[in-house]
């Protein structure tokens, strides 16, 4: 969706609301995550050199991307493969289903893709009265739920396996066991036969190899291949920021990437498509068509702290150490993207209108930072969002509530004034005596009740300067 | 003889009172001379990091005059306050200007208090006594913005008599973030809870922080559950002389 159609994010409204089982999944699965994270990093003394090529070569390739597009349409239009420019979601969908109605497709099946998912493609299909099946295990569920993801590389991380068998038995008609290796036995039954039926294949794409038109997926499953070999189209959708310029240069990724994202050394398989088939007998579709997702990219590139989070290599390691993120859940940032990465791009893809509570969905506590293997300075592009929630920027104008921005402009004042601060420093404790218990303030208006609703505040009590003014005239009086 | 400013911070100021003498009388017990500007309020950080930059300014300019009466270090009990002067000051004003001069000049000087101590003092052990089990919840910018891994620690280390128990998640935030306490409650409660529950099953009987808005949080909620666990500023521990038992 863009910008000025989305439905408003409310962040606190819904993280005052969490269901209590979804922070218990998402804990015990982003906990795996990052010890297997550690331990992949700790065996490579090289890790924070590799995380800075990796960073120089995701800034060069998104300060020279028209370059690189460029250079990668020709190449894939040589091995044979269509390339379409979508620039908004609705272009992107609509170039699927003319592809798709030129075809006579009836059934598509789907690998794990977030450009997809940004797009809300399996909506598109269904609607056109084309059945699309996700077959990513994880997608396949949240499919059968009616969600969207919840985590980048785990869509379905807020199930856990009981809720998962009750999910499989209502939707699928069956008795359905809570053993996960049965549950995945179960989805792959049925989702061996829809490969051999469908007409369409779509994928996403991990990277794009500018030097010779390849597109790349990182995948753990197998499924991405089925659906990029056995039906007889293969329509890949990805954004542009996807681009590597070469396979040097994709050799830094694909160390980071499984390291960082599953702990991993390198995922079960790694795909390198370079266009359709070229002659009877080989593997792969007849036709392949990469449809080239802008969808509000190129405006955000224009803006050079923000652009940052166009290096992105959608690995989910911020969300799995966001101690937010770790207590909401992916739903919270109302977006296909969540976590921190999440929080510095749907603000910019959707606005800070629809989006302006997610720049503040942090403590700016840096975790994020230190993990991401591209080095994407998150809480610096958070605080430069904030900034354009609360004043403003040559991007967007303030969107921030009034009362918010009249209490900035309070807080500015006493603070800038001295006097101001001193006196109300001095006024403050006249409150305490009203919401003393043991010592501790408790139960306090609006707004301090919404510190207190959760602890306790200490009593005000500045009494510092008084006492280095006794003591300094006290030192003065009688020199030691 | 070492010179220093006190940089008391607005919630020492307002919360911490006992700390901020605890920090005048150990920094001048090492011998160090100290001086206090009063026309200091706050560092601007609450309105810096929600997004109100202009609104920092005049703020930010105030403590840059309180504290450029002396070419002496500037030394803050908050990993957070200080970060913010030595990091974000110099980003407020456009290159150039005689402001982003003072504020570079400015940046250059300021230190956390342990860092103050460790790296510039060069002093490991101050003399405290403290007999109890110990354990640190280390504060997200003093860790991560100012990069002050093992100075606290090494402080905690030669205190006489003090059991140091590591923290189950020691470097995940305590929920508190500033504004985000109030932007976001529920959230906030949600982590402060976890880290709370990591402290008390520690078997310590202190927790340190190097923070005073961590410790607000973090002590607050260990009186909400209920436990005698008590939360210190780590210049409180330092500056303790308790008797070995």
């Amino acid at each position: 969706m863009s910008q000025d159609t989305h439905p408003y994010i409310g962040f606190e409204e819904y993280s005052g609301h969490v269901p209590p089982s979804i922070p218990l999944a998402v804990q015990q699965a982003t906990s795996r995550f990052v010890g297997g994270r550690a331990a992949r990093v700790a065996e490579l003394p090289q890790w924070e050199q590799l995380r800075q090529i990796g960073s120089d070569i995701r800034q060069h390739t998104i300060e020279n991307m028209d370059v690189y597009l460029t250079r990668l349409e020709e190449r894939v239009e040589a091995a044979g493969g269509n390339v379409h420019w979508a620039e908004t979601a609705e272009d992107a969908r609509r170039i699927v289903l003319q592809i798709a109605k030129e075809n006579n497709v009836k059934n598509v099946v789907k690998s794990k893709s977030m450009a997809t998912e940004e797009i809300e493609l399996n909506h598109a299909l269904e609607a056109a009265g084309i059945e699309s099946l996700e077959t990513d295990l994880g997608e396949y569920i949240i499919q059968l739920a009616g969600t969207g993801p919840s985590h980048i590389i785990v869509p379905a991380v807020h199930l856990n396996k009981e809720e998962i068998a009750e999910l499989f038995s209502e939707k699928l008609n069956i008795n359905a066991p809570t053993d996960p290796i049965e549950l995945a036995r179960i989805a792959r039954e049925v989702l061996r036969e829809k490969f051999l039926d469908a007409g369409m294949g779509i994928s996403g794409g991990n990277f794009l190899i500018a030097e010779t038109g390849t597109l790349v997926m990182v995948t753990n499953e197998g499924n991405g291949r089925m659906c990029t070999t056995m039906p007889d189209l293969h329509v890949a959708v990805v954004g542009i920021d996807k681009v590597v310029p070469d396979w040097e240069s994709l050799t830094v990724f694909l160390k980071l990437l499984a390291r960082s994202a599953t702990g991993q050394k390198l995922s079960t398989y790694t795909q390198f498509i370079t266009g359709p088939r070229r002659a009877e007998g080989e593997f792969g579709p007849k036709e392949f068509h990469l449809i080239l997702l802008d969808n509000g990219r190129s405006k955000i590139l224009k803006d050079p702290v923000g652009r940052d989070v166009l290096k992105c290599i959608r690995c989910g390691a911020c969300a799995n150490v966001c101690p937010v993120y770790k207590n909401v859940g992916g739903f919270a940032y109302g977006s296909f993207i969540s976590g921190p990465i999440g929080a510095i791009l749907s603000p910019q893809m959707l606005g800070t209108q629809a989006a302006r509570e997610l720049p503040y969905a942090s403590t700016l506590c840096g975790a994020c930072a230190d993990v991401c293997p591209v080095k994407i300075p998150i809480p610096t592009i958070l605080r430069h969002l904030r900034r354009r929630v609360a004043e403003g920027d040559a991007f967007a104008i303030p969107t921030i509530s009034t009362p918010i921005r009249a209490t900035a402009n309070l807080a500015s004042l006493a603070l800038a004034q001295n006097w101001i601060y001193r006196l109300g420093a001095r006024l403050l404790p006249i409150i305490n005596p009203f919401f003393r218990k043991n010592n501790w303030l408790s139960d306090m208006p609006y707004p301090l009740s919404r510190w207190t609703k959760v602890r306790p505040l200490p009593p005000f009590g500045a009494r510092f300067r008084k006492w280095w003014n006794v003591r300094s005239t006290k030192e003065t009086e009688s020199p030691r | 003889m070492p010179k220093a400013q006190l940089f008391i911070t607005c919630l020492g100021d307002q919360f911490y009172t006992s700390t901020l003498q605890n920090m005048t009388h150990l920094l001048e017990r090492l011998g160090v001379e100290l001086t206090f500007p009063p026309e200091q309020t706050c560092c601007g950080q609450p309105l810096f990091n929600n997004g109100f930059e202009d609104k920092t300014r005049p703020v930010a300019l105030n403590f840059i005059q309180a504290f450029s009466k002396s070419d002496a270090p500037i030394i803050g009990p908050s990993g957070s306050c200080v970060s913010m002067v030595k990091h974000h000051y110099p980003s407020l004003f456009k290159d150039g200007t005689p402001e982003h001069a003072v504020a570079v000049d400015i940046a250059s000087r300021t230190f956390e208090f342990t860092e103050y101590l460790v790296n510039v003092l060069k002093i490991t052990d101050v003399g405290a006594v403290y007999p109890h089990k110990v354990t640190y919840h280390a504060s997200c910018h003093y860790l991560r913005e100012m990069g002050l891994k093992t100075e606290a620690k090494t402080l905690l280390n030669n205190v006489k008599g003090l059991e140091f128990i590591p923290l189950n998640e020691e470097e995940t935030c305590c929920g508190f973030g500033g504004a985000f306490t109030v932007t976001y409650p529920e959230v906030s409660r949600s982590m402060m809870e976890n880290k709370v529950k990591h402290i008390i099953a520690s078997g310590a009987d202190t927790v340190i922080t190097c923070e005073p808005g961590c410790l607000m949080n973090v002590a607050g909620g260990l009186h909400k559950a209920g436990s005698k666990i008590r939360a210190m500023h780590i210049v409180d521990l330092l500056s303790s002389k308790e008797e070995l038992v």
